[in-house]
């Protein structure tokens, strides 16, 4: 099972900028936390989800 | 005028000698002038942090009367200086260190060097994404207090602190959006700097 913002998500091989894109995110607003370490965006494109994950999108809104 | 001697016992006997000590020796980063980071370093002054990191790179501008700690006698002068006055008029024994710059991936870990807690307090979402990730992903125990989602009039109680990792915590609604055409207001900006002063005592005390 892999965990995504708290619910169960079906994105076992997926990786996150697919995520992202299924989600509709952009990837320039996120920040993402992968098994307790944030994930370099570099990297978006190359770790894919696997089974006993545990993630976190942070997604960033505009104000301060 | 009160002395440095006067202060500092004042701060002792309203917060208790150990609690004064402790945050006395603190130093944070502001990362943003803005409403946010102008009224996070105020409250972190009053409460007696020893040293704040101000950065920004904007000068005061009259869109900014409606929710920052700014005076219409800021107007055109830069939000480090027009801070760091006001900031002196209320702690004048805070230290204050002034970075006038515009933080991007390239100078943001540079900047923090010295810097263990930051408060992230930009407007842009981009931005802040750029900051959350970079000191993240670049250096090994930076503690960053973002904020994301304070627009608008909506409910107060929306607006609340999370823990994402140990280095990681986001206060705010999470959802309300400057894209979305709704305005930014003091009291719902001033909230969320309360969640994220707040949020930096408590982890400057080992509360977290």
């Amino acid at each position: 099972m892999i965990r995504i913002n708290g619910e169960e998500a079906q994105v076992l091989g997926m990786t996150i900028t697919e995520y992202l894109e299924m989600k509709g995110y952009r990837a320039d607003v996120v920040a993402v936390e992968l098994n307790g370490e944030i994930i370099s965006r570099d990297s978006f494109d190359a770790v894919r989800f696997v089974d006993g994950d545990s993630a976190e999108v942070v997604r960033f809104v505009g104000g301060g | 005028m009160i002395t440095e001697n006067e202060m500092w016992e004042m701060l002792s006997m309203r917060h208790t000698p150990d609690v004064c000590r402790r945050l006395r020796e603190a130093r944070v980063a502001v990362a943003g002038l803005g409403g946010l980071g102008s009224q996070v370093a105020i409250m972190l002054a009053r409460c007696g942090v020893g040293m704040l990191h101000l950065i920004d790179c904007d000068v005061v501008e009259t869109s900014n009367l409606n929710r920052q700690a700014y005076r219409t006698c800021h107007l055109g002068k830069r939000k480090v200086d027009a801070l760091a006055e006001e900031l002196l008029t209320i702690q004048p024994y805070c230290r204050v260190l002034l970075t006038h710059v515009r933080m991007d991936e390239g100078n943001a870990v540079d900047i923090l060097r010295d810097d263990m807690l930051i408060i992230e307090a930009f407007d842009d979402a981009a931005a802040k994404a750029m900051l959350v990730n970079t000191v993240l992903t670049q250096t090994k125990d930076k503690v960053v207090i973002a904020a994301s989602g304070m627009v608008g009039h909506g409910d107060s109680n929306a607006i609340r602190t999370e823990r994402v990792n140990r280095r990681l915590y986001v206060c705010g609604d999470r959802a309300s959006d400057l894209a979305d055409g709704l305005a930014l207001m003091a009291p719902r900006v001033m909230i969320c700097a309360g969640h994220q002063a707040n949020l930096a005592v408590r982890l400057i005390l080992g509360e977290e």
